[in-house]
């Protein structure tokens, strides 16, 4: 018995679209999670590997489909069916592609926009000026021209209270320098206790590096003549690799570095055996 | 616009000067045939150049330890492979060399509309890219900054290289300019009386608006690399941070070439599908005007995406969601036409040739990187691999898997008529196999070793990413061999192989309905008129009836 071709394109067309989810969803390909950004991040991921799935999965079956189905028979010499075009057709599949790319840069702005990445600069910078302030408010002349760019300022609403720790990077051929404003340490790796918001203030001393730490999903160029930003919380103790990313000169694939995500109060007790005594001379 | 007679052409053409036989390929030959050969050939040599440079490379990243070659020659060699394979094989060939060859049969004229340039844009390649090369052995140090040379890093490395580097690109950015210009007045001035815009083949339209995108955004590179060399050479301060200089404003206007550059690779390559499918499928290419219309729209926001290349650099939020919206909207009419290609299929009697599984394999090549393209246009998704290795498997996929799958159709599809024999079929589909694998291998894994750490341009990595990249690394060696059934066929069937005839694949474009290969002035005759180049199916009328229909210039 022959299946009408309305059901079978349905059913088929369902398979699909449980077959794409059921990927985008299960196969893991990313790496461990390690900030709160970065759930947020793969949550958008999966959707887009979902979509891409079904995509691709879609149109390699109708390719490999139509080679096989419409194959050229031995002996045949004619030509194939007159279709110049089909207006409607051609509409449809404007439409659905327009469709998925709208939904997936609105999706994608609610994500960006939930990892702080649409927060004005200007909050930021005027943190920056009061160094330890902690008012919120700020007015737009407040805008230095000197920050450029960054991402992940206010990240979690919840946390206002808590104080962000700010972290001073230096990149340089072919190192990252940490250096802790508020207790005046230097480090050759950088040191953050889960759950509290660190904001680095990142720049380069020479070229063009980038910071990158995959588990956490984020990355910003760091810029000689320009300060970047890069705001984070980190949410799982451990250490992680910071890796340059930015073509920087011979050693670029040396240039890498390590986060400790630190439990609160071992920390605590990082920053104490580091911080270094009162001068007495 | 008239159409000169042939025999007054003879006379003013100054064809009687040139050589004859195989020394025309090595003389500055005005024939566009010529010129389209040597454009592919000088070309390919540069395809096995930037192969080898690769093998480098995937030798290299074989181990975790940088141990092959120096840190400093890593950086050299990435660098040239990156310039080679799109400023001397790839640009030159989808555009110089297809596009030499057919626009003249396309509009129905007998050459270009300015030789001398077009003669004078080919010669432009081999100086410049042998100027590149010896970068490596004259000047000291080949440059090492990348093929994007972002500065301050190319303000530091060595000069002399940089600046051999900047003359080279110059060179053939100029070279690409002449192309451009030429193709723009042969496709709009010189089609044959009767034959209207919307008649042509498709490859026209790509070529009209690839050339639109050369000519529009190859200034502004040269600009943008003068303007480095003097902060090299004469110690301005444009890009140079000490001096006061601004680095980001360099890659806005580098990537405001070197996006467009992406079109300028791949809309060729769809014009040139969209010549292959129909002729082996036996049917009309389907949607002839909304194709027309994508590529129009493709230019237009290939224009406006450029930033997309600098999410994580100094770049605002409001330009960064910009560029995500405009980047994201290219895939709408390049979808158009890929579902177009599809439907042109649906229903055809398919030779799935050695032409055909390069084409088809194109396309499913290019829909993988279209997908994960979106992907990356999405801001928060890139600011995780940006710099990766997800983005170098994503663009092989698009520039390898996309346009230089189509260079082999195409070169198995035009053989016949170039040398008036078919290549080998068996060796053909041996090419395909071993291609179609090995650049599946090579780059595949490389999107996971982006998703979990590896950064690009490294010859050094963290040794849990070993295993995957020594697959790449098979991959790429499968590449390298899947050359040697090519070269045999191409060199074997020049000689020995079967003879093909004047049109061996029944097509209707121009370019088959003269002899294989085809004389100096392409016709004996008049230029044919062929107003229907996809009219499959149609009963044997060929015969336009009414000719003023569809009549646009």
């Amino acid at each position: 018995m022959k299946l009408p071709a309305v059901l079978v394109l349905s059913i088929s067309t369902a398979a699909l679209l449980l077959l794409g989810l059921w990927v985008g969803y299960n196969v893991n390909v990313l790496p461990i999670a390690a900030s709160s950004n970065a759930p947020t991040y793969d949550a958008l991921f999966k959707a887009l590997f979902s979509i891409g799935t079904v995509l691709f999965l879609g149109i390699l079956i109708l390719l490999v489909y139509s080679l096989v189905a419409f194959r050229r028979r031995p002996g045949d010499v004619g030509d194939g069916l007159a279709i110049e075009g089909n207006l409607p057709l051609e509409i449809v599949w404007t439409a659905i592609p327009a469709v998925v790319v709208l939904f997936v840069g609105l999706y994608s702005y609610d994500i960006y926009e939930r990892m702080g990445g649409m927060a004005p600069m200007h909050d930021h910078s005027t943190m920056l000026a009061m160094a330890s302030e902690s008012s919120a408010t700020s007015s737009s002349a407040a805008i230095p021209a000197k920050v450029w760019a960054g991402i992940g300022v206010g990240v979690d609403a919840s946390n206002v209270e808590t104080a962000a720790l700010p972290v001073d990077v230096t990149a340089m051929q072919f190192a990252f320098i940490f250096h802790y404003p508020n207790a005046d340490i230097t480090s050759g790796e950088l040191h953050v206790p889960v759950g509290q918001p660190v904001e680095l203030h990142m720049e380069a001393r020479d070229v063009i590096h980038a910071f990158w730490v995959p588990q956490f999903r984020l990355k910003q160029d760091v810029i000689p003549g320009q300060p970047t930003v890069l705001s984070f919380t980190a949410t799982r103790a451990g250490t992680y690799p910071i890796v340059c990313a930015e073509l920087c000169g011979p050693y670029h694939g040396g240039m890498r570095s390590n986060v400790v995500v630190h439990e609160p109060e071992a920390y605590q007790s990082w920053l104490a055996q580091n911080t270094p005594a009162p001068t007495t001379t | 616009m008239t159409l000169a007679n042939p025999s007054e052409l003879a006379q003013s053409h100054p064809g009687n000067l040139q050589p004859e036989g195989w020394l025309r390929y090595f003389s500055f030959s005005l024939d566009h045939k010529v010129i389209g050969i040597q454009y592919l050939v000088c070309g390919f040599i540069f395809y096995l150049i930037g192969g080898a440079l690769a093998g480098v490379i995937r030798t290299e990243l074989a181990s975790p330890m940088a141990d092959f070659v120096s840190r400093e020659t890593y950086n050299e060699v990435l660098t040239l492979h990156g310039t080679v394979m799109i400023f001397l094989w790839i640009v030159p060939v989808v555009n110089g060399g297809f596009g030499n060859y057919l626009i003249p049969f396309y509009v129905g004229a007998r050459d270009m509309a300015f030789p001398r340039l077009n003669a004078v844009a080919f010669w432009l390649i081999p100086p410049a890219g042998i100027l590149l090369i010896s970068s490596y052995f004259l000047a000291g140090a080949a440059a090492q900054s990348g093929w994007t040379a972002y500065p301050p890093l190319s303000l530091t490395t060595p000069a002399a290289g940089q600046v051999v580097w900047i003359l080279s690109v110059l060179l053939l950015g100029g070279s690409s300019i002449f192309g451009g210009i030429n193709f723009i007045a042969t496709i709009l001035k010189l089609r044959r009386p009767g034959l209207g815009l919307m008649q042509m083949p498709m490859y026209c339209w790509a070529m009209l608006g690839t050339s639109i995108l050369v000519v529009l955004s190859t200034p502004v590179l040269a600009g943008t690399l003068i303007m480095l060399s003097f902060d090299i050479i004469a110690h301005t301060g444009f890009f140079n941070p000490a001096l006061g200089g601004n680095v980001v404003v360099y890659q806005h206007l580098f990537w405001f070439y070197s996006h467009p550059a992406v079109y300028i690779m791949v809309l060729p390559a769809f014009g040139l599908v969209s010549e292959i499918l129909p002729v082996h499928a036996r049917k009309p290419l389907f949607g002839y005007v909304t194709m027309v219309y994508s590529i129009m729209a493709i230019v237009v926001l290939g224009l406006i995406v450029w930033a997309h290349h600098m999410f994580t650099s100094g770049t605002p939020p409001w330009m960064r969601l910009f560029f995500t919206i405009a980047t994201s909207f290219i895939a709408v009419p390049t979808g158009i036409k890929f579902f177009n290609w599809l439907a042109t299929l649906w229903g055809g009697k398919i030779a799935l040739n050695s032409a055909m599984l390069f084409a088809c394999a194109f396309i499913v090549n290019f829909v993988f990187g279209g997908i994960t393209g979106v992907a990356l246009a999405q801001v928060p998704f890139d600011i995780h691999v940006h710099d990766t290795y997800f983005v170098v498997g994503h663009f092989h996929y698009i520039v390898y898997g996309g346009t230089v799958f189509v260079v082999f159709a195409s070169l198995y599809h035009w053989y016949p008529k170039f040398t008036g024999r078919l290549l080998n079929e068996d060796l053909g589909r041996l090419h395909f196999l071993l291609t179609f694998i090995g650049f599946n291998l090579c780059f595949a894994p490389q999107h996971w070793l982006g998703l979990n750490g590896m950064p690009r341009r490294v010859a050094e990595y963290d040794p849990s990413f070993t295993t995957l990249n020594q697959v790449s690394s098979v991959g790429a060696l499968l590449m390298a061999i899947s050359t040697i059934p090519l070269l045999i066929n191409v060199v074997l069937t020049a000689f020995k192989g079967d003879i093909a005839g004047d049109n061996p694949w029944n097509a209707l474009t121009p370019e088959w309905l003269t002899s294989s290969p085809p004389p100096v002035e392409n016709w004996l005759g008049e230029a044919p008129l062929v107003t229907e180049p996809y009219g499959y199916g149609h009963t044997p009328d060929k015969e336009p009836s009414n000719p003023s229909v569809n009549q646009v210039a």
